[in-house]
Formats: C-alpha cells, sequence, structure tokens
C-alpha cells in the first residue's frame, strides 16, 4: 500500500517537474508545478507530517500558485520565444543537472545502509507536537519571520504601485 | 481495524456513493429553494408549474442542461477549458469527504456518518477551498474573452484577500477545542441541559465575532451576493462562465452549490454545535437507531437555516463596488479577526490556570 | 516499506529539474517557478530526514521555508510586474540591464 502510494504520487511528481520544463506556456508550466507540489503533500503525509502536507497544500498550492497564476494572467504572459542566450543555457543546463542529478544519487545510494524503512504511521508529528517545538523553544525565530513576512507586504506593495 | 480490507472498501464505497448522491440532490433542491424564496422575496411566485408547487423543476432544469448544445468555441485554450470546470466541481465534492454529519456510530468499525474521521479536518477543508479558486482563475483565462477574465482575476484576488480572513475567523475555535478534528471541535460544545445551545462556540465560546467574520469571508469565498463580483451581469455578462454551455456550465452551477452548502456544514460545525440537539435530551432519541437519526435531522435543520439565510442575503443586498470589497476584506475583516484571536487567547488564558 | 532513500533520491531529481528548467527557461515568471521547485524539493528533504532521526526539528525547517516561500513570492512577483511595466517583456535575455 505505501509503496504503491509512493510510486504513484512520485511518478506524478516526477512527471509535474518534467511537464514544467517541457511546457512553453507559462500556464501550463504552473499548473504542472501545482500538480507537484499536491503530489508532495501526499509524500509529506506518507512521512508522517500531517501539519507539513496541509500547509504545503493551503501555502504553496492554494496561495503561491494561485498568485503566480494571477500575475500570469494580468500580464497576458504568452508563449517564451526562444533568443541567443537559451542555446548556452541548453549547452550548459541539461549537463550540468544530470551530473548533479548522478552526484546526490550515488551519495545516497552509496549511504542507503544507514536510512532505515518508513512504516507509515509508526512516527507522526501531530500538530499539537509541532506548535509545542514552534512555539515554546522556537519563538523568536517565530516572531522574526512575522516580521520577514511585514517587510515583504511592505515591499511589495512599494514595488508594485502605480508611480504618480 | 477489525475488518479486513475488502469489507473496509467496499463499505466506504457505499458510503461515498451515498453521500454524493444525496449531495448532488441537496444541490438540486437549493437551486428550486432559491428560486422560489427569492421569487417569494420579489413579491412573484417562483416555480409553480412543474410537479406540484414545482417540487419536480430540479429534475427538468437537469434535462435541460444535459439535451443542450455543448458548444465549444474556436478561440478557447482547448485542454484548460474542459479541465476547468472538472477542478472547481471536483473541489466543491471533495470537501464533503471529512465532514461529520451525525453521531460518531460504527458498524463493524466503519464510522456511518462520516467519510473519514481525519486528525487535520479543518485543515483539509480550507485546503481544498484553496485549490477549488484555480476553477474559476482557469475558465476564465481559457475562455479567451475579456469579460471572462476580468471576472477570473476578480475572483483570484477576492478569494486569496478573503481566504486570510477565513482563516483567521476560524483560528479562536480551534483554540477553544484544542483539536483540529471536527468531531472534537463538535464535542466541546456539546451539553445535556434544557438550554445546551449555551454551550456553543457561539454563545460560550463567545466567538459570535468570529461566527460573522466567517460568513462574511465564505459568502466571499463562495462568490454569492453581496460579493458575487466575478459574475457580476451588469458589468461582465456572466463573469467567468460567458462562453460556457451545457453540462460544463452545469458544473460551475453545481459547484457554486455545493460550496455553499459546504459553508453551511463548517458554520454549523464549527459555531452552533454540529449534530447535537440544540436543547439537550429534547429530541436527541432515546434507542441507538433514533438517536442516529435525530443527530442527522439537527444537522440537517442547522444547514438548512444557514442555505435559507445565503438566499436570504441574496434577495436583500445589494453588490459591493470593487474597492469597498478589498477594502472590507484587508481593512476590516482582517483585523476584527485578529483582534478576536488575541481577546480569546487572552480569555483562555486567564480562565485557565496556568502549569 | 520505502526506503528513506528512495525519498531522498526523489527529492534529488525534483532539484535537479529545478536546476534545469531554472537555466534553460527564458520566461522569468517560469524562472521564479523552477525556483519553487527546488525548494519544494529540499523541503521533501527535510521531511525524509525528520522521519529518518524521529526529530521535529526537520519540520520546523520546513515550515520556516513556506514562510520564506511566501514572502518571496510576494516580493518577487511584485518585481516582475514593475519589470513588465518598464520592460513590457518578461524575457530574461532582454531585461539585462540594470537601469531602466
Amino acid at each position: 500500500m505505501h509503496l504503491a502510494l509512493f510510486l504513484i504520487f512520485g511518478a506524478l511528481c516526477v512527471a509535474g517537474a518534467l511537464n514544467l520544463l517541457l511546457q512553453r506556456h507559462p500556464i501550463n508550466s504552473a499548473l504542472s508545478l501545482i500538480v507537484v507540489m499536491s503530489s508532495l503533500a501526499v509524500l509529506y503525509l506518507l512521512l508522517g507530517a500531517e501539519f507539513l502536507a496541509a500547509a504545503q497544500v493551503i501555502v504553496y498550492a492554494g496561495a503561491i500558485m494561485v498568485l503566480f497564476t494571477f500575475v500570469i494572467m494580468l500580464l497576458n504572459a504568452g508563449r517564451e520565444e526562444r533568443t541567443r542566450g537559451s542555446k548556452m543555457a541548453y549547452v550548459i543546463g541539461f549537463p550540468g543537472a544530470a551530473v548533479l542529478l548522478a552526484l546526490l544519487a550515488y551519495v545516497f545510494i552509496s549511504h542507503s545502509g544507514d536510512f532505515h524503512r518508513v512504516h507509515v504511521g509508526e512516527y507522526v508529528v501531530s500538530t499539537a507536537a509541532l506548535s509545542g517545538v514552534l512555539f515554546r523553544d522556537l519563538l523568536l525565530p517565530f516572531e522574526v519571520t512575522s516580521i520577514l513576512i511585514l517587510i515583504a507586504i511592505l515591499g511589495a506593495v512599494a514595488l508594485a504601485r502605480k508611480e504618480h | 481495524m477489525e475488518t479486513g480490507l475488502f469489507t473496509f472498501l467496499i463499505v466506504n464505497l457505499i458510503k461515498i456513493v451515498v453521500v454524493v448522491v444525496i449531495l448532488l440532490m441537496a444541490v438540486a433542491y437549493t437551486v428550486l429553494l432559491e428560486r422560489k424564496l427569492v421569487g417569494r422575496i420579489q413579491n412573484r411566485w417562483g416555480p409553480s408549474r412543474v410537479g406540484p408547487f414545482g417540487l419536480l423543476q430540479p429534475l427538468a432544469d437537469g434535462a435541460k442542461l444535459f439535451l443542450k448544445e455543448d458548444l465549444m468555441p474556436l478561440a478557447v485554450e482547448r485542454p484548460l477549458y474542459v479541465l476547468a470546470p472538472m477542478i472547481a466541481l471536483g473541489c466543491a465534492l471533495t470537501s464533503i469527504a471529512v465532514i461529520p454529519f451525525g453521531a460518531n456510530i460504527q458498524w463493524h468499525g466503519v464510522d456511518l456518518f462520516q467519510i473519514s474521521d481525519v486528525s487535520i479536518g479543518l485543515l483539509i477543508l480550507l485546503g481544498i477551498t484553496s485549490v477549488g479558486v484555480y476553477g474559476i482563475a482557469l475558465s476564465g483565462w481559457s475562455s479567451n474573452n475579456k469579460y471572462s477574465l476580468l471576472g477570473a482575476l476578480r475572483a483570484s484576488a477576492q478569494v486569496i484577500s478573503y481566504e486570510l480572513a477565513l482563516g483567521l475567523s476560524l483560528v479562536g475555535v480551534v483554540m477553544r477545542a484544542g483539536s483540529l478534528r471536527l468531531r472534537d471541535i463538535v464535542n466541546v460544545q456539546t451539553g445535556h441541559s434544557a438550554v445546551a445551545f449555551l454551550h456553543w462556540n457561539f454563545f460560550e465560546g463567545f466567538q459570535f465575532v468570529a461566527f460573522f467574520v466567517y460568513l462574511m469571508a465564505a459568502y466571499a469565498e463562495t462568490n454569492r451576493a453581496p460579493f458575487d463580483l466575478p459574475e457580476a451581469e451588469s458589468e461582465l455578462t456572466a463573469g467567468y462562465h460567458t462562453e460556457y454551455s451545457s453540462m460544463k456550465f452545469a458544473m460551475f452551477f453545481m459547484a457554486e452549490y455545493a460550496n455553499m452548502i459546504t459553508v453551511g456544514c463548517v458554520a454549523t460545525l464549527l459555531f452552533f454545535g454540529g449534530w447535537s440537539s440544540p436543547f439537550g435530551h429534547f429530541l436527541s432519541g432515546s434507542g441507538r437507531i433514533s438517536t442516529a437519526i435525530l443527530a442527522v435531522f439537527w444537522f440537517v435543520v442547522k444547514v438548512f437555516f444557514f442555505l435559507f439565510l445565503y438566499i436570504w442575503v441574496r434577495g436583500t443586498l445589494p453588490r459591493f463596488r470593487y474597492d469597498q470589497l478589498m477594502g472590507f476584506g484587508w481593512k476590516f475583516l482582517v483585523p476584527v479577526a485578529i483582534a478576536n484571536i488575541v481577546v480569546t487567547g487572552l480569555w483562555m488564558g486567564l480562565r485557565l490556570p496556568v502549569h | 516499506m520505502v526506503p528513506i532513500s528512495w525519498y531522498l533520491i526523489l527529492s534529488a531529481i525534483l532539484f535537479s529539474i529545478g536546476v534545469a528548467a531554472f537555466l534553460i527557461k527564458r520566461n522569468i515568471i517560469t524562472v521564479f517557478m523552477s525556483i519553487e521547485l527546488m525548494l519544494n524539493a529540499v523541503n521533501l528533504t527535510f521531511v525524509a530526514f525528520a522521519q529518518q532521526w524521529h526529530m521535529v526539528s526537520g519540520q520546523i525547517f520546513v515550515f520556516f521555508v513556506m514562510v520564506v516561500a511566501a514572502a518571496e513570492a510576494a516580493v518577487g512577483l511584485a518585481i516582475i510586474i514593475a519589470v513588465f511595466r518598464a520592460r513590457s517583456t518578461l524575457n530574461v535575455d532582454q531585461i539585462d540591464l540594470m537601469k531602466l
């Protein structure tokens, strides 16, 4: 059951990411990214992170990506055209990414003996446990992030307003 | 789990089919209810020809929508144009999965009155609502029509803005229950005295401010009057579904009403004691079967009240102007919701012993 | 029973695709989206390691990454809108001057 779910949603993740890479229209890329994020939420559930799974859907798929699609619709972004710079990127991009993948996969496989296997339900972090750590031990960083958000709001408003 | 996987799957499948069928029937009759009530508010009869009191009108509407020609405009972005109504309806129907609509009665280890009892039920509801906006956004964009695009832009901006107030208004309730599981939230509110309704979050929890914030944010979230700017017919023809016809239009229509029902269910569960009887043991049943049936009865009555309120508001209030809508959401609802969290926190902190 | 290393390899695949998309895509919005993809891949690693060591801190990290990603998306999209107003293009090759 766990294996089947992992394979289905892992395959969805990879397919969505590849589609993001291959589609030439930004709105299709945005949709495939939403698929990746929602499948990741399921994987988080399998890994026992229930609050993060919900937060992934609400924050990433429901807020950040809505902003992206909103901006794509607002600016009426069309298909991207190929330019001189993109040839260079093709030459460097694909081999670079392949080397990175090979390196990471090599490290993970060579250490695979150190990792144990996931049993669903064996270790589940409840929302209460997560908030206990967040609001007791890490209160200061939490408050700092709220200031970060505030500054980001101010910055976004200042940047996006029309100049008079 | 004492039951086998097979029985579990079969019983759950039957449960899902039954719930979806009932939900779709409820959607159809909510449309009739709306037409009847708005008719009465406007001093006319509403549908009265098909069947006794017009009761068969939903069937006639359904048949009409099925038989209409399914137009595919030439300039649309075809895959997304087809996908958009499916996303809208899919999200609207999925959210019913975590809603408990009766007391926790087990049969062979399967909860009979809830499809799945998850510990983050409330968050899942919020997540599904926030994904539902893609249906509207994509329909507007893929229709390749300026009215649709404007409607979709309005809808996405409105939904993102009001989602904040919606989420913040529910925090007080969650703080009081100490759980995100919907059954736990209801159990906090049940009492056995004759005035059990005083235990509801609306009264005892002093969450009536949160309730009104929730109600207004939810009306905006479901694009209903007085926040129905995405489909304002005097400005945008029909907004995001201008280019849609036949069943695709019907899917948007059904999604809107299913969302209304979900909002009614959530308001009932979070603020009005869910399926518990408002008068303690009065009409709460004595035997097993009567308890089960009466729990569902109270739940339906409360949800019906919210649907009635929806339609009443629609028949009464004029539409907002767009800048007023944004100002109302950001400058009024969000601060009030945050103040409600602070006050609830202080009240709980002072009332409970510190340990 | 899935080994943790499978999750890590999945996250490596996603991260590499994100890197490739970041280098290859020419639309500034898509470039920005590939950054989000990379962040998501790293988040998966954090959650996997939280499961491996049975520690909550990995999940807390993901929480903070999400907050930062939200802030980043708000500011980044505002910058994109400002750039589009000034240049009326979204192609990164044509936005290579540091002045208007």
